[in-house]
């Protein structure tokens, strides 16, 4: 049926509602519509994109190197005469380059380890799902199991035995954040593939894999957007964690949990040095936790918390 | 229930044993054996110590023993506190570790429920929001951040409490125990709140206001058991978000917890220790999450493992 055709069907009930043009939503567009009104997460939304633009450009902007050491202004609090905006650390360091170029890190650690968490527990989890049977029970059993350790434990053993390398530490956040993914995405799959067009698509003999790949990921889409911006705070905090406790990132490279860790230990002659990599972490994760839960009530209107 | 049970507490022994495993390997493959030191030591002596420690044997034998001793609760000799076992310094930190954890999820599940009721009564209002709102920094403020702004308000500039340190006074533990149950209260008010507007919205509360019930009696006889059902299933990882958070707090209050020994032995590469605490902590999880279960069945009447469907 032409486009012509189709509008000539459609007027006489358009004439008849009294109205011209009716333009169809998609449960996308409705989803859109649903988080613009939530306005927590619309300015964490715009917070995080300055953060972001921030801690990307701010230390090019900034004349002081994050390692350069200003001898005239050891622990200066903040001040605009120094050219110090948030002060210095004991040795003189330029906490507010210092806190951006940490937050580099931190928020590649938290991208990254939530793609590896991601690619892993979406295909995992799509695969459990769509074969069912033994291979689900046994995939998912091997998730429990895994689910029961103690991962921040098993963490720290990691970061002491293999030392502390920011790719192990990229990796092991990934691996162990991808089993909450993995079932959600399997339960998801499970009730996609009993739906007409997987059905259709096998009935014209797609093959499997592919059937996972153009029907059943896509439709995945809109659990998995959720929940990775709930994953990316979450990873962030066990890399400052880790970083607190001095088994993160290593000098020269800092992240905000490592500042934080810095900053407390001459919180009481510098305070400064504990606030602002401090503000800088929780606004981040207040943010992200309020994107992840405005995005959960638009994208799944049902009444959640 | 009972043959539930039993599957349940069999099904951990895969999860201890992978645990252990990998726990075992990874430091086995780790570069350096404990006794690298400086200097080289002479041969002969070099022998003498691995013979102790049994590092002469093969891989394979040295983990089924090491697996026989702690099926026998037996973790060793610690590497780096010399004439100390692994098992005195876990039953000299896990009295203090234990103290501060059980007050503080104590403390989390009380407050924590009590300000989600008060929220979900007043769904929408401004207590509502301000109350969640105050969640959500809960949350979102990791604890080692909240511990070093609390210690510099009201242990340095206040001077009410002392900024660290262990005396089984009450006023050392305040802090910790504070700091540990805030992330906690926060979780648990979202989850109450959140459960108690959908069971407040059901047919059967519905029937109880129509009966003429007041509404305080509508809230304890028939809302509340149903809205704390989530929270109790939220008691599994709160236990296990407690024990990780407490390794950091003990660090920032130095209190000579389990958590301390953990991490000192971390930064020593005292392998024994660190392996001990793992396994430890590990069967704690496990066996709490598996009481909590236990408790959630037995509160929830839904849930009947040994009916036939």
């Amino acid at each position: 049926m032409t486009k012509n055709a189709e509008q000539q069907l459609v007027d006489p009930f358009e004439a008849a509602l009294g109205v011209s043009d009716v333009k169809g939503r998609s449960p996308w567009e409705d989803a859109w519509h649903r988080l613009l009104k939530n306005r927590a997460a619309v300015y964490s939304a715009f917070i995080m994109g300055f953060m972001v633009l921030l801690v990307v450009f701010g230390p090019m902007l900034i004349s002081w190197e994050s390692d350069f050491t200003d001898w005239d202004y050891t622990s200066s609090p903040p001040s605009l005469e120094s050219g110090h905006w948030f002060g210095t650390d004991a040795v003189g360091r330029d906490i507010l380059v210092r806190t951006l170029e940490g937050g580099r890190i931190s928020l590649l650690v938290g991208l990254v380890a939530t793609i590896v968490s991601l690619v892993i527990g979406v295909s995992y989890g799509a695969t459990a799902g769509y074969f069912g049977g033994t291979a689900d029970r046994m995939m998912m059993r091997v998730v429990d199991i895994i689910y029961a350790l103690p991962f921040m434990f098993l963490m720290i053993l990691l970061m002491v035995v293999f030392g502390r390398h920011i790719l192990l530490i990229f990796v092991a956040i990934g691996a162990v954040n991808w089993l909450d993914m993995a079932r959600i995405v399997r339960g998801q799959t499970l009730s996609l593939k009993n739906t007409e067009f997987v059905e259709a698509a096998r009935a014209c003999g797609v093959q499997d894999w592919a059937i996972i790949r153009r029907h059943i990921v896509p439709n995945l889409l809109g659990v998995v957007i959720v929940y990775v911006t709930l994953t990316i705070p979450q990873v962030i905090l066990i890399e400052s964690f880790l970083s607190f406790l001095g088994l993160g990132v290593q000098e020269p490279m800092s992240s905000w949990g490592a500042l934080v860790s810095d900053g407390a230990q001459d919180m009481e002659s510098a305070p400064w040095t504990l606030i602002v990599p401090s503000v800088f972490l929780t606004v981040t994760l207040y943010c992200f936790n309020y994107i992840g839960d405005g995005l959960r009530d638009a994208l799944d209107p049902k009444d959640r918390l | 229930m009972a043959k539930h049970s039993l599957r349940r507490l069999l099904g951990l022994i895969p999860t201890l044993l992978l645990l252990l495993t990998v726990a075992f390997f990874l430091i086995r493959v780790a570069p350096g054996g404990p006794f690298d030191a400086e200097k080289a030591l002479p041969p002969e002596i070099q022998a003498n110590l691995n013979a102790k420690y049994h590092l002469d044997e093969s891989l394979l034998q040295q983990y089924f023993r090491y697996l026989g001793q702690v099926v026998s609760l037996d973790f060793g000799p610690s590497y780096q506190y010399k004439d100390w076992t692994v098992n005195e310094l876990i039953a000299q930190g896990f009295p203090v570790s234990l103290t501060v954890g059980l007050t503080a999820i104590v403390l989390a599940f009380f407050v924590g429920t009590m300000l989600g009721i008060a929220a979900a009564l007043r769904q929408n209002s401004t207590v509502d929001y301000s109350l969640m709102g105050f969640a959500m920094l809960g949350i979102s403020i990791p604890n080692f951040v909240i511990a070093p702004i609390l210690i510099l308000l009201l242990a340095v500039y206040a001077g009410w409490l002392p900024a660290g340190g262990w005396d089984w006074g009450v006023p050392s533990m305040v802090l910790p125990i504070v700091t540990l149950a805030l992330p906690a209260i926060a979780y648990i008010a979202r989850i109450t709140r959140g459960s108690m507007i959908e069971v407040l919205h059901s047919n059967f509360i519905r029937t109880a206001r129509a009966k003429g019930l007041s509404e305080s009696i509508v809230i304890r006889r028939h809302a509340l058991r149903p809205a704390l059902l989530p929270v109790i299933s939220y008691l599994g990882p709160a236990i296990a978000g407690m024990i990780s958070g407490s390794v950091v707090i003990e660090r920032i209050f130095s209190i000579p917890g389990l958590g301390s020994y953990f991490v000192q032995g971390a930064l020593n590469r005292d392998y024994t220790l660190v392996m001990g605490v793992v396994i430890f902590y590990g069967v704690l999880i496990l066996v709490l999450n598996f009481l909590v279960d236990l408790l959630y069945a037995w509160l929830n009447p839904k849930i009947r493992y040994d009916q036939k469907r």
